[in-house]
């Protein structure tokens, strides 16, 4: 695990981020910092802006202050495309894949940002679904082969923090847990997640922290080993 | 002589190939719109004008500097390419995502001026430029004389057709290009350089469009509001063939001459108004054109 082990890295940290869709304020001053090799969820009731946060990381929202560093540096000013070769895979809440693209083309569309990513082999043994349905339309996937699809493209890329919206909504019980499986694979290999999920029963046994969102604001932060002693806590700000 | 329903087969076939010459310039032109339409949501209203500046390189490189059919074939293009390039770093780049309309509006003002001050310099009397003498003559199939130029420009509007749609629906560009088209955001975030690939494209279809005035050149009149005149048509083609369907533009644009060709041959009067007729038709049973994608 990352605690602990005196040589952590910080490979984000975003500090007073406001971000707006025109006239809206969507973020109100977020600070929250992930190491390399964390995984960490962004809890929180719909409109708490987690998915603003991921895509104001991406630099996708229409403007934003604060600060937001990867690796180290200061990424404000960076072009989207620019904050991709940083190493970051970003997979949308929509999953967005191409439906005038097929799923290799899909898959192999994103292009490699760093050394050390999956080779479409290694995918298409993670995702033997894929392999077979590799020359049908992308939008012609099921619901859950198309999330596989999303996870999968950004995999390929190299990128070494992944940055997943939502990537359980709508799946069967059964594809839920395959993610699950997919996200402990990647966390063996070292990469650094950030989650942001409805599903607690989900995110709760991967993740090492869990930051709870609620009104553009980061409410609460929780290490792996108090969520029984916060559990009242965290009810309360997600209504269940 | 043999007749097909009261016509001259000399006659017909003389006005078919009229029409697929005619056709291979809608086909070049509207596939240019076709691919800004599809990356950039423009509805480039500057198209019939690079068409014309396309031309007029053409015939002015040749009177200042003798340059050849030959070199004007690449040069004319590219300088025209280059000029689409700042127009869309300079212009439409700072009303990207706003309204169609404003973009509509620039690109129909800046083609309004381009063409304003050309005719200013050069009138609209129109320009002289010869066939290259490689493409002098013809050959007489029987049937019909067939121009070598004519043959000439039919065949490489074809090839050029071809291997743009070849490049994009079969090329790693290509997928970056159709990609972009359905979400260019999501492609800046997975690295790609949208605002530079953006440029390409306009300045591509650009390209294509001057192109098709440089081969235009000997053939039909050159003058500075050349351009006015065919892009009607040809936006009446990208509606009928459907908007941003790249296939659809290149068969639509050959179909639309030849049909426009038969009514010259049967019916003169309707000639100018069939493509037209047309539109109103497929917009009636398919609002999204023939092979456009239902919304």
């Amino acid at each position: 695990m990352s605690q602990g082990t005196g040589r952590e890295y910080e490979q984000l940290r975003i500090s007073g981020l406001h971000a707006f869709y025109g006239e809206s304020h969507i973020l109100h001053g977020i600070d929250l910092v992930v190491n390399r090799g964390e995984l960490v969820t962004l809890l929180g009731r719909n409109g708490a802006g987690r998915s603003t946060t991921l895509k104001a990381i991406m630099n996708m929202v229409g403007r934003r202050t604060g600060s937001i560093m990867i690796n180290g540096e200061e990424t404000m000013s960076c072009a989207p495309h620019h904050i991709a070769r940083l190493g970051v895979g970003y997979c949308p809440e929509h999953r967005g894949i191409f439906s005038s693209l097929n799923v290799q083309e899909n898959l192999t569309l994103p292009p490699v940002v760093r050394s050390g990513g999956m080779s479409l082999e290694e995918i298409y043994t993670m995702f033997p679904n894929l392999y077979e349905r590799r020359f049908s339309q992308g939008t012609k996937l099921s619901g859950g082969e198309q999330q596989m699809l999303a996870m999968a493209r950004i995999l390929r890329t190299g990128a070494n923090m992944l940055l997943l919206d939502e990537i359980t909504e709508g799946l069967a019980p059964v594809i839920v847990e395959k993610l699950g499986d997919v996200l402990i694979a990647l966390k063996e290999k070292g990469l650094t997640i950030v989650l942001v999920e409805q599903n607690f029963h989900f995110a709760a046994p991967l993740a090492d922290r869990h930051y709870v969102v609620e009104h553009g604001q980061i409410m609460e932060e929780i290490r792996a080993d108090e969520l029984s002693a916060k559990q009242s806590v965290l009810n309360g700000y997600l209504g269940v | 002589m043999s007749m097909i329903f009261g016509v001259p087969v000399a006659v017909l076939s003389g006005q078919l190939l009229i029409g697929v010459i005619n056709g291979a310039f809608y086909a070049l032109l509207s596939l240019g719109l076709a691919v800004i339409f599809g990356l950039l949501k423009i509805i480039n209203f500057a198209h019939g004008a690079m068409y014309m500046l396309g031309a007029m390189v053409t015939v002015i490189m040749f009177d200042a500097m003798g340059v050849n059919y030959w070199v004007a074939l690449f040069l004319a293009p590219v300088l025209v390419g280059v000029f689409g390039m700042l127009i869309e770093y300079f212009l439409l780049r700072r009303i990207a995502g706003q309204d169609h309309i404003y973009s509509l509006l620039l690109t129909f003002g800046a083609a309004l001026m381009i063409q304003g001050i050309l005719t200013n310099i050069y009138g609209v009397s129109g320009l002289r430029y010869s066939i290259p003498d490689l493409f002098k003559g013809g050959v007489n199939l029987g049937f019909m004389f067939l121009p070598y130029y004519r043959a000439w420009v039919i065949a490489v509007a074809l090839v050029v057709c071809f291997g743009t749609w070849f490049m994009i629906e079969k090329t790693k560009l290509g997928a970056y290009l159709r990609a972009g088209t359905e979400d260019a955001q999501l492609m800046q975030g997975f690295g790609i350089n949208v605002p530079l690939l953006i440029s390409l494209t306009y300045g591509f279809g650009v390209m294509l469009a001057a192109f098709a005035g440089v081969l235009a050149a000997p053939i039909y009149s050159v003058t500075p509001v050349m351009g006015s005149h065919i892009l009607i048509v040809v936006f009446a083609v990208v509606v009928i063939g459907g908007m941003g369907s790249i296939g659809g533009a290149i068969i639509t644009g050959v179909l639309m001459g030849v049909i426009e060709g038969l009514t010259k041959t049967f019916y003169p009067p309707a000639s100018s108004a069939v493509i037209f007729l047309v539109m109103v038709v497929v917009l009636m049973f398919r609002p999204a054109g023939l092979f456009g994608k239902e919304a």
